[in-house]
């Protein structure tokens, strides 16, 4: 049994209102510091496989499945 | 085919809101509309009697709404679905001449299946483009101007004019329509082609007709103003607004003042013009 994480983001240059809303948020409630926020979704799974090779196969295909736009969408699967 | 042997599938699964809306106009105008959950279509936990042949169909329709809670995206897991279940079933019905219609979340749904755009294939393997949350990062929800800007290509709207403004409402979160991005050359290519092959079928206008309108009149910040798109044969239709829900007059803004004709409201033209092609063709 593999625990892995895969992050959706949003490619360079496509507009992400949800992150410019937080940082717009961050700033008005006094973290100035904050130079940028990105919005990410993170879906964490337990995958029963035979081997981490054939889960990450497994995962991948979900991505193109399901889980990103290749419109829009960068993922990172990470192995827990 | 008279009007009342077209059969038109509605197709809903949990989450889809507006499909009474869309059966009441087609039902209003002859047409022989029924609800069909996607269970039906998949043979998937129905009892004897309850499936149901996409073949049997001359028009399917994706109502709006929030199918699946749009969880992932919007419209991903219903396309995703689809796929998995009556992919070739979904090409066939295209290219045997027949309707595809998606309003809202059923455009949603049939950019996320692939077949819209659907550049060079009739439903393509992965996402050709994207309705993407709107830029201003909330639901925007009021009526919106449409310009129509198709001359004939889209079985939809074929009795339109090209130039015709229509007041449609708008309530999204996620409609800005995008291409992919590889090079700024690239992603022009793709807009130019759509406009090139007449599938540019509806863009936000201000209400004097100007498609160069920005925010509020463009509700979500698509390129060139893009509302709605067809395919190459034009018979397979997805727009943000609800055509639906503007059947009558006396559900659109101002329709005492502006006087637009005996009980038509601005969607009507869309039922009308889809079932006019129908009847002719089969």
């Amino acid at each position: 049994m593999f625990t892995v994480e895969v992050k959706v983001g949003l490619k360079k240059g496509v507009s992400d209102p949800e992150g410019s809303n937080s940082h717009k948020s961050l700033e008005l409630l006094g973290f100035g510091e904050v130079k940028a926020v990105k919005s990410l979704k993170v879906y964490r799974m337990q995958i029963d496989a035979p081997s981490k090779e054939q889960a990450m196969d497994r995962v991948e295909e979900m991505c193109r499945k399901i889980l990103t736009n290749p419109v829009i969408h960068t993922h990172e699967i990470e192995f827990l | 085919m008279n009007i009342d042997e077209v059969k038109v599938c509605i197709l809903r699964m949990e989450g889809t809101n507006c499909e009474q809306e869309t059966f009441d106009a087609f039902s209003r105008l002859g047409a022989s509309p029924e609800f069909v959950h996607l269970k039906q279509l998949e043979g998937r936990d129905t009892i004897v009697g309850e499936k149901r042949n996409l073949e049997d169909y001359q028009i399917l329709m994706f109502p709006g709404g929030f199918s699946a809670g749009d969880y992932i995206r919007a419209g991903a897991i219903f396309a995703a679905r689809l796929k998995s279940s009556i992919k070739d079933d979904i090409i066939k019905f295209i290219e045997d001449g027949k309707a595809i219609g998606g309003f809202c979340n059923g455009f949603q749904i049939m950019v996320e299946l692939g077949i819209l755009p659907a550049f060079d294939c009739t439903l393509s393997e992965h996402p050709q483009a994207v309705l993407h949350a709107n830029d201003s990062g909330k639901f925007e929800c009021r009526p919106t101007v449409l310009r129509h800007e198709s001359s004939g290509k889209c079985i939809w709207t074929s009795q339109l004019e090209k130039g015709d403004l229509r007041y449609i409402p708008s309530a999204h979160a996620e409609g800005k329509f995008m291409l992919p991005h590889e090079s700024q050359e690239k992603e022009d290519e793709l807009y130019h082609r759509l406009f090139d092959e007449g599938r540019i079928v509806f863009r936000y206008s201000d209400p004097n007709g100007d498609v160069d309108a920005s925010y509020p009149y463009n509700p979500n910040g698509s390129r060139f103003n893009i509302a709605g798109i067809t395919n190459e044969m034009g018979t397979v239709f997805g727009m943000m607004p609800h055509p639906e829900r503007v059947f009558f007059r006396n559900t659109q803004p101002d329709w005492y003042r502006r006087k637009i004709g005996p009980e038509e409201g601005d969607g009507r033209i869309v039922f009308r013009s889809v079932l006019d092609h129908i009847t002719k063709k089969f």
